[in-house]
């Protein structure tokens, strides 16, 4: 399974820029780590269940009610670049 | 020494108007001016708003008012939880000079409960690592030898509690990110039941596993902080509606009768034999008490690192990608908004944790999905009901919290596979979703380094594993050894 890793593939679709240098050391680094999770391959998981998480809850709902929330000014406090109440991103549509 | 005193010692002391909120803050801020240089466990300390909370519960206190647990005890925060007004980086770039708009549920509860909240303190970039050398900002030191990591990712706050630079601390604990760090600066770490406490106002690692929870001076203390932050929250759908017992009543020091089992399959080879031998003395002592020791088998333990490293990296890979240089943070200008995400977060992350990052998307990509996610996913049940099916049999479970004491700083940090293995006795407690605690039980000899103590709890058992540890600690004088820092 580690053979067919490709750490510039998964790099892109991570969204994440990765140095050269990065590369060949996560890619030696993450095929040691990935030959060990090999491992749950040893067990028989026929017919168990998967746990998503161990809390005994479900359909936690609350009253559709407007609550408080964070003004546009404080919403905005920590934004890298804002213009007239809005975050400013490079241009999406040509 | 003031700074020296336990949280409920020091309760006691304001409530009687011994000393003033003012005095303790100022004797915290006096002990972080000295040894703080060399432990570096707070990245950020705002003296003037700490001096001005103790003003507030010194009139309070003034005015007679001692309804509140807390009021006037100094608590330091782990720089994953948000404070409002305060900086929040989770130990990395990426964040910038973000300042919280809101502060976390458990901060609201500690400051209703009167607590002085203050600091910010050092952490493994994202709550990822073992030792607190993948913080932005460079590594805590532990206060027992300052040439020796302090366990992570919670180091700050661990070093912060032993160095007796804050009276009580939080933390977050994802696979052992409380224990172990508390094990290894010898102080309490608890990390409550999945769901006990709000996560809302934590930034989020791995969903499924995060808790916060209290590092403290002793076991009682641990039971005061425990019971401010618990209880269910509207803003954390994962919290529990279960009620919040008073924890610090729990205490009563006859543990006669109560099983503690000890899991066969947690005597593993590569533990430190010094870590082994103090383990054992204390299993005797737990013995010596009238606890009733039983073997127990876990038979999927081996597998949990393996299944710990799936789920963690899946999770923290979807919860990593709001870091993208668009709402907050820093951020690397691109020609179009994919090349300003991949840049920022290039630029941003630091090496740990795009390594996670990769191995979570990998594990997540199309065609791996089953063959990694899900198959772990399934393996985590099978280790949820070995502890289901233990806990028929034993109120809780005895166990080392780390195979070896603290090691050197950069020892490891060249193999992040041998940082993972180290986990192996506190991950299972996250996969499993019950809760644990850390506690001194020794040191090593030469140098003298804290060995801690893990007991594992039932969902919602934490009253039976605070009434176990301190029962244990009160009939040791462990927790009242002080590290080496001078005065």
């Amino acid at each position: 399974m580690a053979s067919d890793f490709n750490i510039q593939y998964v790099a892109k679709l991570a969204r994440l820029t990765l140095s050269a240098a990065e590369e060949e050391q996560f890619g030696a680094q993450l095929a040691g780590i990935l030959g060990y999770i090999e491992k749950l391959k040893e067990l028989d998981v026929t017919g168990i269940e998967p746990t998503a998480h161990a809390v005994p809850l479900v359909n936690v709902f609350r009253d559709d009610a407007v609550q408080a929330s964070l003004s546009n000014e404080v919403a905005l406090s920590n934004a890298p670049a804002k213009a007239n109440g809005l975050f400013v991103v490079p241009k999406i549509v040509e | 020494m003031l700074h020296q005193l336990t949280t409920w010692q020091l309760a006691d002391k304001l409530a009687r108007r011994e000393v003033s909120a003012r005095q303790v803050t100022q004797a915290c801020l006096d002990q972080i001016g000295r040894v703080d240089g060399r432990l570096h466990a707070f990245l950020s300390c705002d003296a003037g708003d700490a001096l001005a909370q103790a003003d507030a519960a010194d009139k309070r206190l003034a005015a007679g008012a001692n309804d509140r647990p807390l009021l006037g005890v100094p608590i330091a925060i782990k720089d994953v939880i948000a404070v409002r007004g305060q900086p929040l980086r989770c130990g990395s770039k990426i964040l910038g000079q973000f300042i919280s708009p809101y502060s976390a549920t458990v901060v609201e509860k500690l400051q209703a409960a009167g607590a002085v909240v203050f600091g910010r303190l050092n952490m493994d970039e994202f709550a990822m690592g073992s030792s607190t050398e993948n913080s932005a900002f460079g590594p805590t030191r532990n206060p027992w030898d300052t040439a020796r990591i302090p366990g992570g990712s919670s180091g700050g706050s661990a070093a912060a509690v032993a160095g007796d630079e804050c009276f009580a601390a939080l933390g977050s604990d994802t696979g052992g990110s409380i224990r172990q760090p508390a094990a290894l600066c010898g102080c309490v770490g608890l990390k409550p039941t999945y769901g006990r406490v709000s996560r809302y106002g934590l930034v989020a690692f791995a969903s499924s596993l995060d808790q916060i929870g209290p590092f403290a001076k002793d076991v009682r203390d641990a039971a005061l902080v425990l019971g401010a932050i618990s209880g269910a929250d509207l803003r954390d759908s994962t919290s529990v509606p279960q009620p919040v017992p008073d924890y610090a009543a729990a205490l009563n020091g006859d543990i006669k009768g109560l099983k503690l089992g000890l899991a066969k399959e947690y005597m593993i080879g590569g533990m430190d034999p010094e870590v082994s031998a103090a383990v054992q003395t204390a299993v005797k002592q737990f013995e010596n008490l009238g606890a009733e020791i039983v073997e127990i088998s876990l038979p999927h333990t081996e597998f949990a690192v393996a299944a710990y490293y799936i789920i963690a990296t899946a999770e923290a890979s979807a919860n990593l990608a709001r870091f993208d240089g668009i709402r907050y943070g820093a951020r690397v200008e691109g020609a179009d908004p994919t090349e300003l995400y991949c840049k920022t977060r290039g630029a941003g992350f630091g090496a740990e944790v795009k390594r996670r990052i990769i191995l979570g998307t990998y594990v997540l990509s199309s065609g791996y999905y089953d063959a990694f996610y899900l198959r772990a996913q399934k393996v985590r049940t099978l280790i949820r009901r070995d502890f289901l099916e233990a806990f028929e049999k034993v109120d809780a479970i005895v166990t080392p919290t780390s195979p070896t004491a603290a090691f050197k700083v950069g020892e490891k940090s060249g193999d992040p596979l041998q940082m993972y293995l180290s986990d192996i006795f506190t991950i299972s407690c996250n996969l499993a979703g019950i809760c644990g605690m850390s506690l001194p039980c020794g040191f090593t000899q030469n140098p003298k380094l804290p060995i801690g103590l893990q007991l594992l709890g039932k969902p919602f058992g934490e009253e039976t594993i605070l009434r176990l540890g301190h029962a244990y600690e009160q009939s040791t004088s462990w927790h009242k050894e002080k590290p080496p820092l001078g005065v």
